[in-house]
């Protein structure tokens, strides 16, 4: 029981210190979206409840767009379900990750914590994932992402521009340093890699794909290269328990 | 402009349409995946998503191309030598602000 509590503890422990560059990520982006919601007729408080309790970048910025020319609510949940529709695919990775022995509840309190960065970090750790290291991670980025929009929403831009746009990066780098060893030790990864960055430019600046939104592209991109990944080289049954 | 009952209920209608797609696949997919296929979709999607997302938003995104790239490579380079996660963030994003003042 109390071996049980410190190994907990200790994956708590190492989730938090995961989530610092997370946080800060988050705390810089979401300074950007509470000057937004705030030009957008949304009060600092409002913003920061949104914030909250959403915890998604890009589902948020078309929220306010749909708030701002006064949508109809289905217009608003549609929007949602179309850009956050990766966090299904994400979570569906992590339901994989999870010990037959982790308590059902904790799948409750794990959805609030999946976002992009949260899924990368959580889904990457070697064997089962403790619920604990993903809590740990969500108790140090959500700060990050309420209280940036809040600061954002109260007190516009203190922050020097190349302070923002300097920490909004350090989520990429955290990206980085999750795919690279990986693909570099497995020659399927670093296609599956490359692919989806050819394939996700392609998105970007092709003449009618342009016009789709990011979410969707990062859904459609993911849905094409693990499709034909997974198609090409199916997984035999292997060990998790590392 | 928006009036405030409408933006409480506008947040509520995200929070609950954002939580459940969260939350559905967890508590749906309760027992291991063995249809080989599936499960090596499942190995995929992670480094497929993260690519898609980091290229080009990390270099479009920086102050300016330089410094995205630069920010890249950095990156790269110190994920494959093997420091910390936490470190190439950190280093990567110092990178970036240091070409900015340039």
């Amino acid at each position: 029981m109390n071996r049980q509590f410190l190994r907990n503890l200790s994956a708590f422990m190492r989730g938090m210190y995961a989530g610092i560059p997370i946080g800060l990520g988050y705390f810089a982006v979401s300074f950007a979206f509470g000057i937004q919601a705030r030009a957008a007729g949304i009060s600092a408080f409002q913003a920061f409840c949104l914030s909250g309790s959403n915890l998604t970048s890009a589902g948020q910025f078309a929220g306010l767009a749909v708030i701002e020319s006064a949508g109809a609510l289905a217009t608003l949940a549609l929007t949602q379900l179309v850009i956050n529709l990766r966090y299904c695919l994400m979570s569906c990775a992590l339901s994989q990750k999870l010990s037959p022995e982790t308590p059902f509840f904790h799948r409750f309190l794990m959805a609030c914590g999946v976002t992009d960065e949260i899924f990368g970090v959580s889904v990457s750790v070697n064997g089962w994932l403790s619920p604990y290291y993903h809590y740990g991670q969500t108790v140090v980025a959500w700060p990050g992402w309420a209280f940036g929009t809040l600061c954002g929403a109260l007190a516009g831009n203190i922050l020097p521009d190349s302070v923002t746009a300097a920490l909004s990066i350090a989520l990429y780098g955290m990206f980085v340093a999750i795919v690279v060893p990986a693909a570099s030790r497995d020659r399927k990864i670093f296609a599956v890699s490359i692919s989806a960055a050819l394939l996700s430019l392609f998105f970007t600046y092709c003449p009618i794909l342009e016009k789709i939104s990011s979410g969707t592209r990062i859904i459609l991109v993911t849905l094409i290269v693990a499709g034909i990944a997974a198609w090409l080289f199916p997984m035999k049954e292997e060990t998790k328990n590392a | 402009m928006p009036n405030a009952s409408s933006i409480w209920l506008s947040i509520a209608v995200m929070a609950s349409v954002t939580y459940a797609i969260r939350l559905l696949p967890l508590i749906l997919l309760r027992r291991e995946i063995r249809h080989p296929v599936i499960r090596a979709f499942l190995h995929y999607v992670p480094y497929a998503t993260l690519s898609a997302m980091t290229i080009p938003a990390a270099i479009t995104g920086a102050p300016s191309l330089l410094a995205g790239f630069v920010g890249i490579i950095v990156a790269i380079l110190l994920a494959l030598r093997g420091v910390s996660m936490v470190l190439v963030a950190a280093i990567a994003s110092f990178a970036i602000w240091l070409i900015t003042l340039l």
